[in-house]
């Protein structure tokens, strides 16, 4: 709370007369490092979920994995909600601090539309569509994040596909395209802002920065696609026991163990713990 | 000359320029054409001399040196901000539009006044050295190391044309931002060891929204600025220093 002193200073607007206050930096560094993070665990979180591109039993693994079955030998969804928490406290922070960023007028936004629109600058043109993309993200990512919230435990090869499957997928489709535009844009401009990884060369610099940008974003978009068009082919497969969980392939039958297939190694262990 | 100069040479060009005169109050913002032929070598500023001469004697533009000198001629070409005297009309499409900056004061047409502008921006992040000791003008000047001197020449050589201001989309939002120019001269003086200004001193003139940190990164500024100042470089160094000094208060 503000000293009424200090109240009485600042409403009359003369309280930056005698020290600037830390907080316009402050709050530039913390929507930096707040961004970072979320760019990191959205790379995390997409290889994760692309799991099921190897196969279904991968997948389970690694949900498995995230719900700490490996150590407590039970699972405990708690772990994933907690997780999901952190990510919402992350998520509305950067989202606070951002809108900072956006034009907060129908005159301000014309004004830079139409700088945009003549300029045709790349990296204006850029910072359109992170206001976009972020904007969207405001619905599209609470919509995803709240859902997982309150059914952590409802993530698996079957769970997610009859979720992707029941009505999620335009949802998710749209997410998919807003978070790697914007995670990819964000790191790139992360990079000039602070002038990060620039070499000895700014040109060259942020010219590879950019190239790399693309190729990052074009990997993870297609990976995301790829994936969810896996999820969807299950929920279609799955669509008449849709709410049914996934055993995984060993538990389904007794055969021998294959050391050789991927995420088998998980699996065998997984099948010698009584569940 | 070969063919293909020839052809350049005998293009037909388009110029919409934007014409206004806000001294006037009959008139209005409206686009007019002039069509010119173009010569080998052609620059904006010769192009605007020749429809000054022929076609439109009242058409108001800016210049001085006519070498990239002096930062008058500053002008949106095609929508983007950029020197009069240093484009050459071969590097555009046939069809050339002209506007003042925006921003700045319009005199007229294509003239702005950056000059007000660039003053009041000066005084506000005095832009001076600022220095406690006794001036003693009998004593030997300081030495220098060269490297630093070609240091601070570098940041020195902004011609504060205003083509980064028009290029910013800050300033679109933010009527009070310092801008590149700005932020280039915070960086001159603080490279120069005669100004005994401190960082947390700097931090007083920039470390605000309407400063460094309000700086949106979208590198208009460092794009189109004539003299290839690496503003990118010097605003995100600027942006580390003001960050630290606001940390280690």
């Amino acid at each position: 709370m503000m000293k009424p002193e200090d109240a009485l200073i600042a409403h009359s607007g003369l309280d930056e007369i005698a020290a600037k206050s830390r907080l316009p930096a402050l709050l530039d560094v913390t929507q930096s490092v707040s961004g970072l993070l979320l760019a990191l665990f959205m790379w995390g979180h997409m290889l994760f979920v692309s799991s099921i591109l190897i196969s279904k039993d991968a997948m389970y693994s690694v949900t498995k994995m995230f719900e700490g079955y490996y150590l407590f030998g039970t699972s405990q969804p708690w772990i994933v909600a907690v997780v999901i928490f952190l990510v919402i406290c992350l998520f509305v922070l950067h989202a606070a601090l951002a809108m900072r960023k956006f034009p907060a007028s129908y005159r301000q936004y014309r004004k830079l539309l139409v700088h945009k629109s003549r300029m045709q600058h790349s990296d204006t043109s850029l910072w359109f569509i992170q206001v976009y993309t972020g904007f969207a993200m405001f619905f599209l990512a609470s919509a995803h994040l709240f859902s997982m919230l309150v059914n952590p435990g409802e993530i698996g090869p079957y769970a997610s596909a009859d979720r992707v499957w029941g009505g999620m997928w335009p949802v998710y489709l749209l997410l998919l395209l807003a978070v790697e535009l914007h995670g990819g844009i964000g790191l790139y401009r992360l990079a000039v802002k602070w002038g990060w990884l620039q070499g000895s060369d700014a040109a060259t610099g942020r010219r590879n920065l950019l190239r790399a940008k693309w190729i990052i974003t074009g990997v993870f978009l297609l990976l995301g696609l790829l994936s969810l068009a896996a999820y969807m082919k299950i929920g279609f497969e799955h669509r008449d026991r849709a709410g049914e969980r996934y055993q995984p392939s060993l538990l389904q039958s007794p055969a021998p163990l294959r050391p050789n297939v991927p995420g088998s190694a998980a699996i065998g262990a997984l099948a010698r713990v009584p569940s | 000359m070969d063919t293909t100069a020839e052809q350049r040479s005998a293009r037909r060009l388009s110029f919409n320029i934007l014409r206004y005169n806000p001294q006037d109050p009959a008139s209005r913002p409206a686009v007019q054409r002039f069509v010119l032929e173009e010569a080998d070598g052609m620059t904006l500023y010769l192009a605007l001399t020749e429809i000054r001469e022929t076609q439109a004697p009242s058409l108001q533009f800016d210049f001085v040196c006519r070498a990239g000198i002096c930062g008058s001629c500053g002008m949106l070409i095609n929508g983007r901000p950029g020197l009069a005297c240093r484009t050459l009309t071969r590097d555009l499409p046939a069809d050339i539009s002209l506007a003042p900056l925006p921003v700045f004061e319009l005199i007229g047409d294509l003239s702005v006044n950056t000059g007000r502008w660039m003053r009041a921006m000066s005084e506000r992040l005095e832009a001076w050295v600022h220095s406690q000791a006794a001036e003693d003008l009998e004593a030997m000047e300081e030495v220098m190391e060269p490297e630093l001197a070609e240091q601070i020449y570098e940041l020195e050589r902004c011609i504060e044309c205003g083509c980064c201001i028009a290029g910013c989309g800050t300033v679109r939002m933010r009527e009070d931002f310092i801008g590149a120019v700005g932020m280039n001269q915070i960086a001159r003086f603080r490279l120069d060891p005669r100004d005994e200004r401190s960082d947390q001193d700097l931090y007083q003139l920039v470390g605000d929204d309407d400063g460094v940190f309000g700086c949106l990164s979208l590198l208009g500024c460092h794009d189109v600025c004539p003299k290839s100042l690496s503003l990118q470089t010097q605003i995100a160094f600027l942006r580390r220093k003001m960050l630290r000094s606001a940390l280690e208060r």
